[in-house]
Parts: C-alpha cells; structure tokens; sequence
C-alpha cells in the first residue's frame, strides 16, 4: 500500500485523530462535547501506547483518564449546568493572538528539534519493556521511594478536596451574603 | 514523528488556554498538554528500550489525579459562591 507499512498506517491514521479530536476540544462551544472529543484523544493517545509496545500503559491511561477524570470532569459540568453555549467569546484579536503565539512556539520548538534523535516508526519489533513484570520490577526497585511519596501526594490531595468541596462554615457564608 | 505529534498536541493545549474563558476548559486543555509530554515520555521510553519513562509516566498520571481532584473542588467552591466561573470574573482572590 504506497510503500507504507501497516504500522505507518496506523499511526498517521491515529495521529491525524489525535490531533482533530485535539483541536475539537479548543474549537467546540459545549463543554460537554468538549468533555467528549477530550475523551476521543485520549483513547486514540492510548492507541500510540500500544503501537509503543506499552499495553499495561494503555489500559491504565484509559482506566485513568478516560473512566475516572474525564467522568469527574462530566459531572462537575452537570453539576453547575454548564451543558449548553453560556459561554461568553473572547474577542476575536484575543483569539488571533492566541494563534499567533502558538504558531510560533511550533515554529521555535519544530526548528529546535530539526536533526535530533528521532524515533523511526519502521523500528519496531519486540519489545518487552512495557509487560507489567518489568514496569513492576523497575518501579518497586528503582523508584520505590517516590512511589511512596506518590501515595502520600494523593491523600494530601484526596484530604484537600474534601476539605475544599464540603459546605463551608457560618462565617464566612454569612460574610458572602452581606 | 511522535516527537512532532507531541508538540503539536502541547501547543493545542497551549492555544486551548490562551483562547479559551471557561476554566472547566482550561483545566482539560492542560490535560492535554499532560498526556503530550506522557506519549512523548512513552515514546523516548521506546526508543532506549528502558522502563523508566513509563514509570515516570505513572507518576505523572498520579499528579495529575491530584490536581484535578484539587482544582475541581476549589471550582466548585468558587462556583457555588460567584455562580460564575470565566476566568475575567475570577480576577480578584478576595471577595
């Protein structure tokens, strides 16, 4: 098929996804179908994973971002009704210069990483550095000590959240209302 | 080729936040600079055949739970009391 192989295929037919379902998320009014084509790359970001030989990753990055978040996410939106085009627009020469400034942060970034190390997508093969056997031998040995940390992180962050989303006290309610 | 897709999908994230008002948005934009910078990590992971940026891409999932869980509750709370969350209205910390 012109010269391309499967793999080729597969990922400029993920990339391009990625990259629409992307831009769809900045470009759509509704945040909820913002929500949605959110959810779209990252199932096709989690496709790239397992074109990577990382399958444990994949299924994790869906299970995470695509089940948990995102669905935190929808529900924050339902929760405050914003599920319909009350946004108001930035003006237009915001929007342009918004724009500008990432056209030319691509330029600069595309220019800076001309001619360096890059992954040829014809390169792969077998590979085994994505199995749960050696990310869990490398994580429990090497990184163990940041693993716990990680745990602490997200029991700060879990005890953080509750104390931010439950009703706050009299005073300063009653302050809000003056 | 995944290093360009990366950037790409980082500077869509970038304009998202620049462009963008609603901060429920914003936050979902920065999500999506997040995940460039894992694929990118997965990627180079690939390319030295070593798991550590896989690993680092945990940790990076992790953060990031974190700080959505954060976010959307110190949102929420800013909603229920401005009923209003644009970013031009959120400009003054105190009341």
């Amino acid at each position: 098929m012109l010269g391309y192989t499967i793999t080729q295929w597969l990922f400029g037919i993920l990339a391009f996804m990625a990259i629409m379902f992307g831009l769809m998320v900045v470009f759509s009014r509704n945040p909820v179908n913002s929500v949605l084509y959110l959810v779209l790359t990252f199932f096709c970001i989690a496709g790239h994973y397992l074109l990577l030989n990382a399958q444990f990753l994949a299924v994790v990055h869906i299970a995470v971002y695509a089940g948990a978040i995102m669905v935190l996410f929808l529900f924050v939106i339902m929760l405050m009704n914003l599920n319909q085009d009350s946004e108001p627009q930035r003006t237009m020469i915001s929007k342009v210069i918004a724009g500008v400034i990432g056209g030319l942060l691509l330029l600069v970034v595309v220019g800076a990483l001309r001619g360096s190390e890059q992954l040829a997508i014809t390169r792969y093969g077998h590979s085994e550095i994505g199995l749960v056997r050696n990310l869990g031998r490398v994580l429990f040995d090497e990184y163990l000590f940041p693993f716990e940390i990680v745990s602490v992180l997200l029991l700060a962050a879990l005890v953080g959240a509750i104390m931010i989303g439950k009703k706050e006290d009299r005073p300063l309610a009653e302050s809000n209302q003056e | 080729m995944y290093m360009m897709l990366s950037v790409i999908l980082f500077i869509i994230g970038a304009v998202g936040v620049m462009a963008r008002r609603n901060t429920i948005i914003l936050f979902m934009c920065i999500e999506l600079m997040l995940n460039a910078v894992n694929l990118l990590l997965v990627a180079f992971s690939r390319l030295h055949e070593d798991s550590s940026g896989q690993v680092f891409v945990f940790f990076i999932m992790a953060v990031a739970a974190a700080e959505v869980a954060v976010g959307l509750a110190i949102l929420s709370m800013i909603y229920r009391n401005v009923k209003n969350i644009d970013t031009d209205h959120l400009g003054n910390l105190k009341n």
